[in-house]
């Protein structure tokens, strides 16, 4: 059974990564109608450097994921200290209120901060990005964060506050060291969360201001060139550094006690 | 501030100092709980309220007529029949697309467990869901290269027979539902791996040592054991897909009618919220009638 096993894992990341190959040589292929044979070309790299529309997008892209992940990172921690360390009555409501931003179809909750940012003035552009992505990426910091608590304990701050230490000192100089790990984890996945978003994003940019993925979309839609599959590359190369490093911190299935 | 609801949690500690503006600790636990909560209710549960009454709405309060509040909007699957055609064909592309999911990603998550250990299952697992995590969009643009006439599944087709047609099936809804197995396909394989490696070993090992086929031990002691993980990366899956307006755009081109793009038009082309929202709602009652559904099974999940 191993090596049959062994065999459709290959061919199951053959299907996972031979669209993702085929797109990104394209962009290295110098027809502009993708035809082959292949030739080796950096051309549409080139004219990606002079195309100010996509990278004023995309420059918009890493705005927003930084702030929402400086945000998202400091709200979601604040919250899951509380959720994590207090008990209170109302917590499983508050914690199942953290499911709709990743439950709902990203379609539902786009269209309705599309007709409620409207409708209260609060408007389209940046800042109802910036007010959307947070939103989406806080119930993530919180589950992250959250999981980064369950493998610390709690006897360590307690055992220094019976030392002496004040609770505000015994947060930052123990809790906060162990837990830094999950925070950084939290915040690069904050970033990829924004990074990567189209469908909010869809609904709340304006012709005037819009990120990567809204302007990749509006361009294959047009009809598209290798200069898409250029930038494209590039956004899934970013996605995918930026992930493999908060695998790196992060350790999602690391449970082990850290002390 | 920030020390005020800090100091407070000293009240837990067996000797902690305390000093006489201590906080209460229920006003330090809403400190830290009210930016989060409020941000979110800014942001998801508002709009989701306004959206509601929105979807009462006789028309679009942006023009000049004059706004009644009627149920007309959800009589849309009456008055406009073709909807229903479409959304039998939305629930159709979430079947296939969870079920090829299913079959694929279960026994992908089987291979992992059963034939790979140590580093080699965990470089697997995470080149398994590294695309997961990448843009969507940019996956589904991808395809298009490969699916399209001429493009790379006819020029593998042409190096072996070249008189051969062409296979390339892009515009159609086999390549709506290759695009979204793709999409979503390790989500299943994640969610069925953390249940099959919960299994122990021991029970495999006595059934194949009582003579069990390994298609008897599958189906009668790794699909029930691991149906959670199953049930609840279906329920993951088939929730989005049926909301998905951007795949059938890009793959589906003019077949590709879905609830999802029928909604986005009415928002983007259309410029009818309140009917855009009336079939929002109707699909967000979907989605909440299969949270309720399996909501036993997704909270074992979560718990585990």
């Amino acid at each position: 059974m191993k090596p049959l096993g062994r065999i459709y894992l290959v061919a199951i990341l053959i299907f996972l990564y031979t669209p993702i190959l085929v797109m990104m040589a394209m962009g290295f292929n110098a027809s502009p109608l993708y035809e082959l044979p292949f030739s080796f070309s950096l051309q549409w790299y080139q004219a990606l450097w002079s195309n100010t529309v996509l990278l004023t997008a995309g420059l918009n892209s890493i705005i927003i994921a930084t702030i929402t992940a400086v945000l998202a990172t400091t709200l979601g921690t604040m919250a899951s200290v509380a959720l994590s360390r207090r008990t209170f009555r109302g917590k499983s409501l508050l914690q199942l209120m953290l499911l709709p931003p990743i439950a709902i179809p990203w379609l539902i909750t786009g269209t309705a901060m599309l007709i409620f940012f409207y409708w209260s003035g609060i408007g389209r552009g940046m800042h109802a990005l910036l007010i959307g992505h947070v939103a989406l990426a806080i119930p993530y910091v919180v589950l992250v964060v959250g999981t980064g608590f369950r493998t610390i304990r709690s006897d360590l701050e307690e055992a220094a506050m019976s030392l002496g230490s004040t609770p505000v000192h015994a947060f930052f100089s123990v809790t906060l060291p162990l837990l830094y790990p999950s925070i950084l984890g939290a915040a690069l996945f904050a970033f990829a969360v924004s990074l990567d978003q189209f469908v909010i994003s869809y609904f709340l940019a304006t012709p005037g201001y819009t990120t990567l993925p809204v302007q990749i979309y509006s361009s294959i839609r047009k009809g598209f060139t290798p200069e898409i599959n250029a930038i494209s590359t590039v956004l899934l190369l970013g996605s995918m550094t930026i992930i493999l490093i908060f695998a790196r911190f992060a350790k999602p299935g690391d449970t082990r006690d850290k002390r | 501030m920030q020390n005020d609801q800090l100091t407070s949690a000293s009240e837990r500690g067996p000797s902690g100092p305390r000093s006489r503006w201590t906080l209460p600790s229920w006003i330090s636990t809403t400190a830290l709980l009210l930016p989060t909560y409020g941000w979110l209710t800014l942001a998801v549960f508002l709009p989701l309220l306004t959206m509601f009454v929105f979807s009462f709405m006789s028309a679009t309060p942006m023009g000049k007529a004059p706004i009644v509040f009627t149920l007309k909007q959800y009589r849309a699957f009456i008055d406009q029949p073709y909807l229903v055609g479409i959304g039998i064909t939305s629930l159709l592309i979430g079947f296939w697309t969870t079920l090829f999911c299913a079959v694929l990603g279960f026994l992908a998550a089987v291979a992992l467990v059963r034939s790979t250990f140590g580093k080699t299952r965990e470089m697997l697992l995470i080149l398994v869901l590294l695309p997961f995590w990448t843009n969507g969009l940019v996956r589904v643009f991808s395809w298009t290269m490969v699916l399209r006439e001429n493009g790379f599944l006819d020029n593998l087709l042409h190096m072996i027979a070249p008189d051969a047609g062409s296979i390339g099936f892009l515009y159609t809804r086999y390549a709506i539902v290759v695009g979204l197995v793709h999409g979503y396909l390790p989500y299943m394989i994640l969610t069925c791996y953390i249940a099959l490696v919960a299994i122990d070993d021991a029970i495999i090992e006595a059934a194949s040592s009582l003579g069990a086929r390994w298609w008897t031990i599958l189906f009668k002691i790794l699909v029930p054991l691991a149906a959670p993980g199953l049930i609840s990366g279906s329920v993951l899956i088939f929730i989005p897909v049926i909301g998905s307006f951007m795949e059938p755009r890009i793959l589906g081109g003019r077949v590709g009618v879905t609830m999802g793009t029928v909604i986005e038009d009415q928002f983007t082309q259309a410029f009818n919220w309140p009917l855009g929202a009336s079939l929002s709602f109707t699909l967000l009652a979907v989605v909440l009638a299969i949270f309720a559904t399996f909501s036993g099974v997704l909270r074992r999940g979560t718990a585990a």
